[in-house]
């Protein structure tokens, strides 16, 4: 295995709050790692950094041996739309848009035509079992409906790293586990690695290995032992 | 997990053979844990002897295989009474993962390494049964639940101590 993403010796503060202090991780093509971490240690801050959406003030980012911290903004939200899927704990869908448009976005915004881009986005709503919901907005969507929909918006445009930010935080258990597994299952058929924000133990254990943020650090007990 | 309330709940279903009993046990309730035929049969017969079951016919050959067993009203009645009652909550108060980390403490050894380390041998285990479940039948995915969940309530535990583990010592190093 290759590592496709990897932080080094990361540092970041909001103001004079430090969220990370020295922060190293590195993950495989293909792993779904999950970062695990109380409140306030900098796992999300971390994730932002990995998808270069923030900057870190030191250490090194790199895609593919490629530095995306020294980017500029214009590539780094190109690398992003391209490359790097997300998926956040409120969907975050657009309110204006069907469901089927909303998973079609990626690819409409790549320059992917819409005659192209909504059968391609209609795919996915089978295979998450979202059938007959092409046309709701998401105001008319469960949670966990509007969270699938989220899923295949983070998966259709097949990006190398999906990033998601505590997918299932507004979820109930059962609800958060069926998108777990539809996550899972889509990742691995699609060869995507997968970044996962979770303090949920049921959730971080759908991922092949963990790591722990605590006070701005990276710690990754399974490396280390093995 | 009663062989005998087990056995007599799956007799409650309809009668049956013992080797018939031996299968659905091992099938939903012995999860690589198969129960040997000896104990089947002994467990059979001391249910026999206590009114629980009667024997309802042998049918002709050898071997105790063929007898078929029926659940008696004394032992209805006692499934009745172990599926309506509560198993008692188990506080755990003195297991080992205490045990460990207080002597870890009072011996100034790295409570919080060892705690990271059964972190990581928890959450391995939840990767496993978390296969386990994706993998199985519903039956599968129940039991590895019960697994998880009492494998989550221990690393919720895990969490609470690392963050006071400085009381802690204070507490038991005086």
């Amino acid at each position: 295995m290759s590592v496709v993403i990897e932080a080094r010796d990361v540092t970041f503060a909001f103001g004079q709050t430090a969220a990370l202090r020295g922060a190293s991780v590195a993950v495989d093509a293909g792993e779904i790692l999950a970062v695990m971490g109380p409140s306030g240690s900098g796992k999300s801050t971390l994730l932002h950094c990995l998808a270069g959406i923030l900057v870190p003030d030191s250490g090194e980012i790199l895609f593919d041996g490629v530095r995306v911290d020294a980017m500029t903004e214009t590539q780094r939200s190109s690398l992003r739309r391209d490359r790097f899927g997300f998926v956040f704990q409120f969907g975050q869908l657009v309110p204006e848009l069907t469901a089927v448009e909303n998973v079609a976005l990626p690819l409409l915004l790549s320059g992917v035509h819409r005659k192209q881009a909504l059968p391609k986005a209609s795919a996915w709503f089978a295979r998450l079992g979202l059938d007959g919901l092409e046309q709701r907005r998401s105001g008319e969507l469960s949670g966990g409906q509007a969270q699938r929909v989220a899923l295949a918006r983070g998966l259709v445009a097949e990006p190398q790293v999906l990033f998601a930010d505590e997918p299932t935080g507004a979820l109930d258990s059962l609800t958060g586990e069926q998108v777990m597994d539809l996550l899972v299952s889509a990742a691995r058929e699609q060869g995507t690695t997968v970044i996962l924000v979770t303090h949920e133990p049921r959730i971080a254990a759908y991922a092949d290995r963990e790591v722990m943020v605590r006070d701005g650090r990276v710690n990754a007990p399974d490396r280390i032992a093995s | 997990m009663s062989v005998p309330l087990t056995l007599l709940g799956l007799l409650e279903r309809e009668p049956s053979h013992g080797y018939d009993l031996k299968r659905d046990y091992d099938a939903f309730f012995g999860r690589g844990k198969p129960l040997p035929f000896g104990q089947v049969y002994s467990t059979l017969s001391r249910l026999a002897r206590d009114g629980k079951v009667v024997i309802s016919d042998v049918a002709p050959g050898s071997g105790p295989d063929r007898k078929r067993y029926i659940i008696t009203d004394v032992g209805a009645t006692e499934v009745e009474q172990w599926l309506t009652q509560p198993v008692d909550p188990e506080p755990h108060l003195q297991t080992v993962l205490f045990a460990k980390v207080v002597l870890a403490l009072m011996l100034d050894r790295p409570a919080a390494e060892y705690l990271d380390t059964q972190r990581s041998a928890h959450l391995r285990r939840m990767r496993e049964l978390t296969e386990i479940k994706r993998a199985g039948s519903l039956v599968d995915a129940l039991l590895a639940d019960h697994g998880l969940y009492h494998l989550e309530a221990d690393l919720r535990w895990i969490e609470m101590t690392g963050a006071r583990l400085d009381a802690l010592r204070k507490e038991v190093r005086p």
